[in-house]
Parts: C-alpha cells; sequence; structure tokens
C-alpha cells in the first residue's frame, strides 16, 4: 500500500510493511527535534557538565536526558534552583532490546514560571531508581504504579508495593515482553475459581 | 483468663494513666461495594471509636490495562478507549487523547471543529459537576438535590445523545476534529441549557449552600493546604479550593480557550465547602463559556485533513487539559509506527486521590464519607 489516495477506505489496522510516502499532509507542520538552548541549560551543563546528555525541544515541549547517576540531583536542582514545585508525572517506557532497557520519565512543572520540562534517564534491568517521595510526597503511588507495570524498584521508597495488581501476582503487565492476553493463571485459578479470566 | 489474672488486671487499673477499658484500634473495611466510594475504591480505616487514626486505600478493583490495551491498536482505534477512564466526563477524556495525537502530529484542528469541541466539553464539565454534586450531597444526607441534579443533567445528556448517539461513552471527537457537526436545532437545545441552568443552580444554592446541617459537615472537613496540594501533585477544583488560582485552560490555552472570557472561581479555606462553592461556580463560568463558543462558531470545516494510516513521526509530547476531575495528561511516545509505543494516562482522580489519608487523618469516619465525595473521584480512571 505505497500511496493512499484520499477518500478511498482503508481498514484502519495498517500493515506493518512499508509506511505511505504521503502520511502526513503538506498542511501539517511535522514537529521534529531541535536541540534545545537556554539558561537553564546552561546552568545544568555547568553543574553537571557531560551528565547531561542533551537537551532538547520536540513540538514545543523540553526534555533533558540525564545520565542515571545525576537523575535524583537534576530534579532536585531543578525544584530548588528553578522553581519546579510540581511533579507533575512520572512514568516508565521499556525498551527491552536496549542495553538499558527502562527509560524513567520525569515530567515536572512550574507554576511561577508555566513551563513543563522532562526529565529522563535509562536504567538497566533490577537496578533501583532514586525514589523522589523525599521530596514529593505525591510520588508514593506514581512510584508504586511504575513498579507493579514494569518491575521498576525505587531505592529509599517508604511503602514499595504493587498498587493495582494483587501483591501475589507475577509478571509486570507494561513491559514489552508481556503478552496483551497475558495474565497470572496460577492466581486466577486459585483466588477467582475460574480457569481462565480470558 | 483465669480468675487470678482477672484480679491482677483490675490492679493495674490502679495504676494512674490506665483506665478500665484499654482503648483498642478497630480495623473497618469500607468497601469496595459502598456506596459513597462512588466505585469499587476500598478503603481500610483504623478506628479508635469514632476517630480515624489511619486509613489506606486498596485500588485497582477496576484495572482494565488501558495503557497495554493501547499498545495492541493504531492511534484511532485507542480512541473509543479513553471514554472508558472518567466516564462522567468521557467528552474531556477523548479532547485530551485527541489534542495529544494532533500535538504529535502537528495538526492543526479547524476552528469550527476547536470551538465545538468547547461547547461539548463545557457540557460535559456541567453534567460532571452535576454528578458529583447530586451523589456527594446524597453521601452526607441530603437526598433531594440528588433528583435535581440528575434531572438537569438529562438535558445535557440529550445533547450528547443526539450529537453522537450515545449519552456516556460518547466518542465524540476525532483526531483532526469532530466526526460529526452540530445537528440541526443544535444551537437552540444548548442554548436552552444556559438559559435554563442558571436559575437551576440557584436553585442547588437554595437546598444546599445555607443549610446548616449541610455547613456542619463541610466546614473544617478534610483540609488541605496549598503546599500540600503541590506536594501531593494535586490538580483541579481541589487545588483551586485551597486558594491556588491554576487553570490549565487559563493558563496554557488549548482548543481556543483564549478567545472567551472566563474566571477562575477559587476557594481559601481549603475544605469541602470551599470545594463545593468551586465546583458551583465553574457550573456557572462554563455556561458562559458555552455561550461565547455558541456566539463565535463560524463556518468552516470540521476536521483537519489527517492520512487514514496515522503514522506519528518518532517523538513523545506530553499533553494536559483541565478536566472537571482536575489535570488529565496524556504522554505518548510514537515509534514510528501505526500503534503507539506507549501511552501514558495522567489520571487526576488516582493522583488526587492520593492525598485521602492526610486529608481524612484525624477526622470522625462520617467525614471519610464527605471527604471522598469532595475529592470527585472516578474509579475507572483511578484504577483505568
Amino acid at each position: 500500500m505505497p500511496e493512499v489516495p484520499e477518500g478511498n477506505p482503508v481498514p484502519e489496522k495498517a500493515p506493518a510493511a512499508p509506511a505511505p510516502v504521503a502520511a502526513v499532509p503538506a498542511a501539517s507542520t511535522k514537529p521534529a527535534p531541535v536541540p534545545w538552548e537556554s539558561t537553564l541549560v546552561q546552568q545544568l551543563r555547568t553543574a553537571y557538565g557531560d551528565r547531561i546528555c542533551n537537551a532538547t525541544t520536540f513540538a514545543g515541549q523540553n526534555y533533558i536526558v540525564v545520565d542515571r547517576s545525576v537523575c535524583h540531583d537534576v530534579l532536585l536542582n531543578l525544584y530548588e534552583q528553578s522553581d519546579y514545585t510540581s511533579l507533575t508525572d512520572l512514568t516508565a517506557v521499556h525498551y527491552p532490546k536496549d542495553e538499558l532497557p527502562f527509560e524513567m520519565v520525569w515530567i515536572l512543572h512550574s507554576m511561577s514560571a508555566n513551563e513543563r520540562v522532562r526529565v529522563k534517564a535509562r536504567f538497566a534491568d533490577g537496578e533501583a531508581v532514586p525514589t523522589l517521595t523525599d521530596r514529593w510526597v505525591g510520588a508514593n503511588w506514581m512510584e508504586r504504579e511504575v513498579y507493579d507495570m514494569f518491575g521498576v524498584r525505587f531505592a529509599g521508597h517508604p511503602d514499595l508495593r504493587r498498587i493495582l495488581l494483587p501483591e501475589e501476582w507475577t509478571g509486570h503487565p507494561l513491559r514489552k515482553d508481556y503478552g496483551p492476553h497475558q495474565q497470572d493463571e496460577g492466581w486466577v485459578r486459585k483466588n477467582l475459581g475460574i480457569e481462565s479470566g480470558q | 483468663m483465669s480468675d487470678n489474672q482477672f484480679y491482677d488486671s483490675l490492679e493495674e487499673e490502679k495504676e494512674p494513666g490506665r483506665t478500665f477499658l484499654d482503648s483498642n484500634e478497630l480495623v473497618l473495611n469500607m468497601g469496595p461495594q459502598h456506596p459513597s466510594t462512588h466505585g469499587v475504591l476500598r478503603v481500610i480505616l483504623k478506628l479508635d471509636g469514632e476517630k480515624v487514626n489511619g486509613l489506606e486505600c486498596v485500588i485497582g478493583y477496576l484495572h482494565r490495562g488501558i495503557e497495554k490495551i493501547a499498545e495492541n491498536r493504531t492511534w484511532a482505534q485507542f480512541g473509543p478507549f479513553v471514554d472508558r477512564l472518567d466516564y462522567t466526563a468521557a467528552v474531556s477524556n477523548s479532547m485530551g487523547y485527541c489534542l495529544a495525537v494532533e500535538k504529535l502530529l502537528g495538526v492543526e484542528v479547524p476552528k469550527r471543529a476547536q470551538y465545538l469541541r468547547v461547547i461539548l466539553t463545557e457540557l460535559c464539565r456541567i453534567a460532571s459537576h452535576q454528578v458529583w454534586l447530586g451523589t456527594h450531597v446524597l453521601d452526607i444526607g441530603a437526598v433531594t438535590p440528588l433528583f435535581y441534579a440528575f434531572r438537569d443533567r438529562e438535558d445535557i445528556l440529550n445533547v450528547f445523545e443526539k450529537y453522537c448517539g450515545a449519552r456516556l461513552t460518547t466518542h465524540a471527537f476525532r483526531i483532526g476534529g469532530c466526526r460529526w457537526d452540530a445537528y440541526a436545532g443544535f444551537a437552540e437545545e444548548v442554548l436552552h441549557i444556559c438559559d435554563d441552568l442558571g436559575p437551576k443552580i440557584d436553585e442547588y444554592r437554595d437546598l444546599i449552600t445555607g443549610n446548616r446541617i449541610w455547613l456542619q459537615r463541610t466546614k473544617n472537613v478534610g483540609y488541605i493546604s496549598a503546599e500540600d496540594c503541590v506536594a501531593y501533585s494535586i490538580t483541579g477544583p481541589v487545588l483551586r479550593a485551597s486558594g491556588v488560582k491554576w487553570d490549565l485552560r487559563k493558563r496554557q490555552p488549548y482548543s481556543s480557550y483564549e478567545d472567551f472570557d472566563f474566571d477562575i472561581p477559587i476557594g481559601t479555606a481549603g475544605d469541602t465547602f470551599d470545594r463545593y462553592m468551586v465546583r458551583v461556580e465553574e457550573m456557572r463560568q462554563s455556561i458562559r463559556i458555552v455561550r461565547q463558543a455558541m456566539e463565535g462558531l463560524m463556518e468552516g470545516p470540521i476536521i483537519a485533513k489527517v492520512p487514514k494510516v496515522i503514522k506519528p513521526p518518532v517523538g513523545e509530547v506530553y499533553v494536559s487539559i483541565e478536566a472537571p476531575k482536575g489535570e488529565l495528561g496524556y504522554f505518548l511516545v510514537s515509534d514510528g509506527t501505526a500503534q503507539p509505543y506507549r501511552v501514558r494516562v495522567r489520571p487526576p482522580s488516582f493522583i488526587n486521590l492520593q492525598a485521602l489519608e492526610k486529608m481524612a487523618k484525624g477526622s470522625l469516619v462520617a467525614d471519610v464519607v464527605a471527604i471522598i465525595g469532595t475529592l470527585d473521584i472516578v474509579l475507572g480512571e483511578v484504577d483505568r
């Protein structure tokens, strides 16, 4: 399916093979990553050197990729020096083929400057991520959810248990190697008394 | 216990500082099937008499793995799923998701579609607040306002039904704009709702606001300070009732909200009563926005040119909107294929619910019901 003419009924499910050439019409401005230069990035680079791996703007949104050894320091630095007082969200993304498969994403928000910044760092499987509960109480449940869904442990977390799934469940569903229909059959049989949840 | 032990224990009683009966902490399970938890929320209460010494939320009963489902659907196919997050405000969920994908694609939504979206999301905000109002007041013991609120919500649901055929899980918008244009008679019906609703909100006020029982049950109940709100990442009316003037519609306008003139109601006390006042006032502000959007609704296309097969460029965006419950955000990661690589929903209910422990600790068990109500959570969104 090389070219899709407008108005031609095409099933929504796209074949994995070749991408349509004119995927996005010319009218739209396709976002592309550009380096993010600002005083904030300068400050962080002076403080942490090359452990600030890159700073990028994509679709008008800024993010900083940092080395995992300084991620906690960078986040607290943003809180203390640059008034990024709100932790909007934190989550993880799993890239199983990479050497460091877990990408942690923290979204910080400054109410005074009305700006958001994302901080990202890569972690190895089984490696503990420093907790943010020492600065933001609200990180507690967010980190528990990441632990539940990805099996990423947080060092220093006061109460690291599963939050959405039962405590005895095996497996972490949002890992890419966890199938969409996969479940803990043993748990389902034992606790629900049915053969399968499907 | 032998007799000797019993008498020994009475001897101990003579010691100063000891009472005949030790106060024992009682563990009480509230939910998951409890009408005041608004879904399947289980709260384990540690009680000393009527006083709450501690509590723990147990959630996940409604977990459907929405984020996992997203990774196995195309970008467009995931659209209807987001309606099942906050099912009392499905239109807002749809708005947030569409805006996020549009940001990733770099698509500009036609102005008419933006206005239509604003009209429907603001109506949805009113409907969501009406559900909150009716059930919250019912939890506290007043039965009548529930019928008033649900009666008036019916008019809004009728508009949704005529617009897209569904009343709750609407799937109202598509990536790039709207699927349907306003139907014949849309303007009259919407304006009729706007005219009607003002006096109806006055009615709610007459029924509730000055009521002495209501005041006693809500004033100084479930206090949370502005600092704590920020520490807990709380957003939405709860944050505003604590005195923080923060509304994404004003501060980071999306979908043409900058065109409309409206106020952000804020509270001062940060208690249940202020949160009530903030939400009721938000309904009035929503009416104002709907009127202006109706007036300014121009002719034009309702959907941008979006390819049949949506393949956003490699990258990631975080887009958030001011949903009725708070900041609803979507963090999308695209690997350039037709399916999302990762969809993270930042659910306002989940994050606001975390503060329940802080707000309810030290209060009476009856107040826990009021505090769950005032947080305005929807378990579909908490558990996803």
